[in-house]
């Protein structure tokens, strides 16, 4: 059995997002780490791994720096790694990305894609389904629990007031939430085959299976930035000193302004 | 991307979900918006209901402003599953060519949203809280063409830290999803009737149709504060365990939960896990009360990204006052039940 696990290296912003004194977000004083949603998918493929023999392997589009999460992956147990990396995919939205993964997994074989849910950057949860949706395979997304039996998997789909319990056969895709496990920590032999033992492949543009010039990077990108910023921190708003019933009042006021009730 | 005649496309689309044959809170909150963006365009806005024994549904829907209603009615779609649902919805866009597809940003519409723009080969703006129409770029750059009546699309990224504004200029439909509880419902109108449109596109089952094993329905058992859209806070001011049931009450009364400074897990009051801060957890609610809570640093930390926060603490110089955007210097122990039970009053009208 082959798995594939896509991947996203990530600004880290657990402990405090860091500021610049303008207010803006300080990008540079921020650690690069694997995307959590992704560590848990990598974490149940390598659980696969070890009751079946499935090979793993990673994949990440990105800058070259992106290495360094892969390698963190060949370190947690993952066989392979690619790194597709190539200036024209720069500047990619989720369709471009989308279309780059799944022309890169196509070189690969497969029976079982995991994608983390979303990335803590980006929160837009789009790439997994749409990775599936190039390839022509079904795509569960939002999995709390994955099992693999025989040619399917069966996997529990959270939904907010419900989950699914839901077989499908392989190929398909899978987005993980971070809830499904405790990821493993790298091990020092690990990390020593990681650097000395594997290695990752990068591949460019031209390794890219049935995709379109006008579908990568920038260019082709159907959704444009019209208007970025940091979101300045706020500061005070109003205060004021009431007696209950006139504070009761002036809460209600304010729960109905802003349409909360 | 190819190029697509992007005059086809007319008209405000929303998915009006349903789960159970009953429609989500997310579809008339779409149709609200959806109408005051078709106003801007002098267009039509139209709910598109999928799912099996659902065309009664079409007049609430109506009610809450929709102008036309398709429905797309099959055995196939009585559950949600990715690919019926994505077929269907994909058909309809084909068929009706939308200028403007709003779904909301729910379990589903996070998986059909996706899986529908890559189908139908257009753009996708994850979890918009602001959607306007208005011209791309927003200012005139010589050498490039203005484009005139463009949905611009206002996104939170990185966790709330940044904003952006997107645009879809040269793909149709502008496909967005919306987060749920951001935009307002209209007041609906008893007895408004809309266009009903009956259409079927044919399901033939494939190798994406996946099977549904059970349906596992549960009230939320683990409560967790990071995804909470609404926190009721308490800090060391509530007093006791016990007193953190005035807490409970309001939370109850708004849909929220209970979550808390360090100081309370300390004294023993409430679990860990229900901790905001530098050693408990970041969390971004739409609504976040602090209550009884000073406002160290490192519980600011954990929650200055909140939309709006409202501060109720008897010391003026608490430092909380200086990240509320609404601060009420006073007794708790007065305000929350009677804000609770005014809550109650005014959600039972």
């Amino acid at each position: 059995m082959k798995i594939v696990v896509c991947i996203k290296q990530v600004p880290d912003t657990k402990g405090g997002v860091k500021f610049n004194p303008d207010g803006t977000l300080d990008r540079a004083a921020m650690l690069a780490i694997m995307n959590p949603d992704d560590k848990a998918g990598l974490e149940a493929a390598l659980r696969i791994k070890e009751q079946t023999g499935a090979e793993v392997t990673v994949v990440t589009m990105g800058l070259p720096k992106a290495e360094e999460a892969l390698r963190e992956a060949l370190a947690m147990g993952a066989d392979k790694a690619v790194l597709v990396t190539d200036r024209v995919l720069g500047g990619a939205d989720t369709w471009a990305t989308s279309i780059t993964v799944a022309g890169a997994i196509r070189n690969m074989e497969y029976d079982l894609i995991i994608s983390g849910r979303q990335a803590i950057d980006g929160d837009t949860a789009q790439v997994g389904p749409q990775i599936a949706e190039h390839l022509g395979i079904p795509v569960i997304s939002y999995a709390e629990d994955i099992k693999v039996e025989g040619d399917s998997v069966i996997v529990k789909r959270q939904y907010e007031d419900r989950y699914h319990e839901v077989k499908a056969k392989m190929p398909c895709l899978i987005t993980a939430l971070s809830e499904l496990n405790v990821p493993r920590y790298m091990t020092p032999g690990g990390i020593f085959d990681a650097y000395d033992e594997k290695e990752v492949i990068v591949w460019g543009r031209k390794d890219l299976k049935d995709v379109d010039d006008s579908d990568l990077g920038l260019a082709g990108s159907p959704t444009k930035i019209a208007k970025a910023s940091d979101k300045v921190r706020k500061g005070a708003g109003e205060k004021v000193t009431l007696d209950a019933s006139e504070s009761v009042t002036y809460i209600m006021d304010k729960l109905k302004e802003k349409h909360v009730i | 991307m190819k190029r697509m005649n992007l005059e086809e496309y007319k008209g405000v689309y929303i998915y009006a979900q349903q789960v159970d044959n009953e429609l989500s809170g997310i579809a008339f909150e779409l149709i609200g918006k959806g109408k005051e963006l078709a106003k801007d365009l002098n267009t039509e806005v139209t709910a598109v209901l999928l799912g099996h024994n659902v065309k009664a549904l079409a007049d609430q829907l109506a009610e809450y402003g929709a102008d036309k209603v398709i429905v797309v009615d099959d055995k196939e779609l009585e559950t949600y599953r990715t690919e019926p649902y994505a077929h269907a919805l994909s058909c309809v866009i084909n068929e009706y060519k939308p200028e403007i597809m709003l779904v909301g940003a729910t379990a589903i519409g996070r998986d059909l949203g996706p899986t529908v723009s890559a189908r139908v080969k257009t753009g996708l703006t994850a979890d918009c809280t602001l959607l306007e129409i208005g011209d791309f770029p927003l200012n005139p750059v010589p050498g490039k063409e203005q484009k005139h009546n463009q949905l611009l699309m206002t996104r939170p990224a990185f966790g709330g830290n940044t904003i952006a504004t997107i645009a879809c200029p040269d793909n149709r439909p502008q496909m967005a999803t919306v987060r749920p509880g951001v935009m307002q419902k209209l007041e609906p109108v008893k007895g408004a009737k809309a266009e009903v449109i009956e259409y079927n596109p044919g399901f033939a089952v494939n190798n994406k149709y996946v099977e549904i094993i059970n349906i596992i329905k549960q009230a939320k058992t683990t409560e967790n504060i990071m995804d909470a859209k609404i926190l009721v806070s308490g800090g060391r001011g509530v007093g006791s365990a016990e007193n953190f049931q005035m807490l409970r009450d309001l939370a109850d009364a708004l849909g929220g939960t209970v979550s808390c400074s360090r100081a309370v897990v300390e004294n023993g009051w409430l679990p860990v896990d229900l901790q905001v801060g530098q050693t408990g957890k970041t969390v971004r609610p739409t609504l976040y009360f602090a209550i009884g809570i000073s406002g160290a640093i490192q519980h600011v930390a954990g929650m200055e990204e909140s939309d709006i926060v409202i501060a109720i603490n008897k010391d003026e110089d608490a430092p909380i006052f200086d990240v509320a955007d609404y601060g009420i210097v006073g007794d708790l122990n007065k305000i929350i039940p009677a804000l609770t039970a005014q809550i109650k009053a005014e959600v039972g009208k």
